[in-house]
């Protein structure tokens, strides 16, 4: 070799090192998901964050990366109406042909890798304690291999969604900075779709129906969670705001500043709303309500001004405050990690945020003056009704298609007895555990 | 009752796809998107009623 590798350009190289921060926001889900959990499902859960995370990396690898692409690429059309209507990219298997030399196709392919396994993390927290590692490591194949590249497809890779604008007049099409539908939209449904197909824990709802409070084992794991997931987000809100939004790197501080304005605006709202009803405010509500701040900056981060991110922040906390109770009380969902609350309502709150708030070709696109676009709106709520109305259907048929060929709930034995000690053989916490034969004469 | 709360998810999902591809004018297609919302909302009530809690998982 002679001479020097040649410099990737600055944008590459800012957009890498916010590529790198995303691990964070993992770490951080895994650890509030645990943290909310009991004890004796720490390891278990831990194990399925690390495997999952695995898993969604290798599945995007071979295949989602081709399934999703990037805009001004081949994809498969239909269409409608005399529109073209792209559904899904017609890319390479293994990222054949993607230079991997810090082009931007190479960028969204890493960050894809990342966010998948993002995405995947987020129903563990609703099936902890439950669910089993060979059952929630086929389910991220699915997700991670299919139902998270088509969406992104349509969001971020140049499909229908995105042309919504140029081919029906709506807005800028359906847009999304980073990724409050394609990664908590649909890592949230797919929370709900597990939950339902899971069912509750044991113990969880009394015979007449009424939940019991079955509290988390570690507050301080969960906090701690969620300041590693603020780190993680400035990464994944400013490395996609420049990736798919076309920001400028400049456009970073106004993304960081947003992310953490909203995280911080739904924290207080949680703590202030859960102080003013239960006389105390809950650890375990205003971390969901950060996570669902967080979750709803990731909308429009790039494209709203921090007084519209502080309110959609407020708003976000205090509507996955409620979602919780709503799910627990009324819907007999055990979401034991929040999951759907903070990541399934936070980012739809975050998806029609950007209808209501975004000014968009303040940062991007355009050279117009900086004002609402009539019908972006719409583009947001169709993008909303395919959410609900496309993927939470699919990804509750595919997870109930595999319960049925291999079950997804551990057995009655290995709840009672506990994931750790049933899957692993070996608890997270073995010190805590009193062995009578230490206090036996030798 | 949770193959209907699954079939009305996805015809309300038909009419907001419908409605953005046959519809020009602004009105009645934001009506024909919210009524397609308003069908879907129906079917995500179906399918909540359709997972009650089971017995075998209860204490």
């Amino acid at each position: 070799m002679s001479g020097l590798a040649p410099a990737l350009s600055d944008t590459s190289a800012l957009c890498m090192i916010f590529i790198l921060l995303v691990p964070l926001a993992g770490a951080g889900l895994a650890l509030i998901n645990t943290g909310l959990g009991r004890s004796r499902s720490a390891a278990q859960l831990m194990m399925s964050s690390l495997c999952v995370v695995s898993i969604a990396a290798l599945t995007y690898f071979v295949c989602g990366f081709a399934f999703q692409g990037l805009p001004n690429q081949a994809s498969h059309w239909l269409t409608i109406g005399g529109k073209p209507w792209s559904w899904l990219s017609d890319g390479y298997l293994f990222l054949h042909h993607v230079p991997l030399d810090g082009s931007p196709a190479s960028l969204a392919a890493l960050l894809g890798m990342l966010s998948a396994g993002l995405a995947a993390l987020i129903p563990l927290g609703a099936g902890a304690e439950r669910w089993r590692l060979g059952a929630c490591s086929i389910s991220t194949v699915v997700l991670a291999g299919w139902t998270y590249p088509l969406f992104a497809h349509w969001v971020w890779g140049g499909g229908w969604l995105a042309q919504l604008g140029s081919n029906y007049g709506l807005g800028q099409g359906f847009i999304d900075s980073a990724g409050a539908s394609t990664i908590q939209g649909v890592g949230g449904l797919s929370a709900l779709a597990i939950a339902w197909i899971l069912g509750p824990r044991r113990g969880k709802y009394t015979n007449d129906g009424m939940p019991s409070a079955i509290p988390g084992h570690n507050a301080v794991l969960v906090l701690f969670g969620c300041v590693l997931a603020l780190a993680g987000w400035w990464g994944l809100n400013s490395s996609c705001a420049i990736l798919f939004n076309g920001a400028e790197t400049g456009v970073a501080v106004r993304v960081a500043i947003n992310t953490l304005v909203s995280a911080a605006s739904a924290a207080l709202a949680a703590a202030l709303v859960t102080n003013t009803r239960f006389g105390k405010p809950d650890a375990s509500l205003t971390a969901n309500g950060w996570i669902g701040g967080l979750a709803a900056s990731s909308g429009a981060c790039a494209l709203i001004q921090p007084l519209a991110a502080a309110l959609i922040g407020a708003i976000a906390g205090v509507l996955v405050m409620f979602a919780v109770e709503w799910l627990e009380l009324h819907m007999s969902v055990d979401d034991p990690g929040g999951s759907i609350s903070a990541h399934a309502m936070g980012g739809l709150w975050g998806v029609l945020s950007v209808g209501i708030f975004a000014r968009l070709p303040a940062v991007n696109r355009s050279t117009e003056a900086s004002t609402p676009h009539p019908g972006q709106w719409l583009a947001q709520l169709v993008g909303i009704a395919t959410l609900i109305g496309f993927v939470l259907p699919l990804t509750y048929c595919l997870n109930w298609l595999l319960n049925r060929a291999y079950r997804q709930r551990v057995s009655t034995e290995g709840e009672q007895q506990g994931v750790d000690l049933y899957e692993l053989g070996a608890g997270a916490y073995p010190e805590f555990v009193t062995h009578s034969e230490e206090f036996m004469d030798r | 009752m949770k193959i209907l709360g699954l079939v009305l998810l996805v015809s309300g999902w038909a009419i907001v796809l419908t409605s953005v591809a046959l519809l020009m004018e602004d009105v009645p297609r934001a009506a024909f998107v919210l009524a397609g919302l308003g069908v879907e909302i129906v079917g995500l009530v179906l399918l909540v009623r359709a997972h009650p809690v089971h017995r075998s998982e209860r204490e």
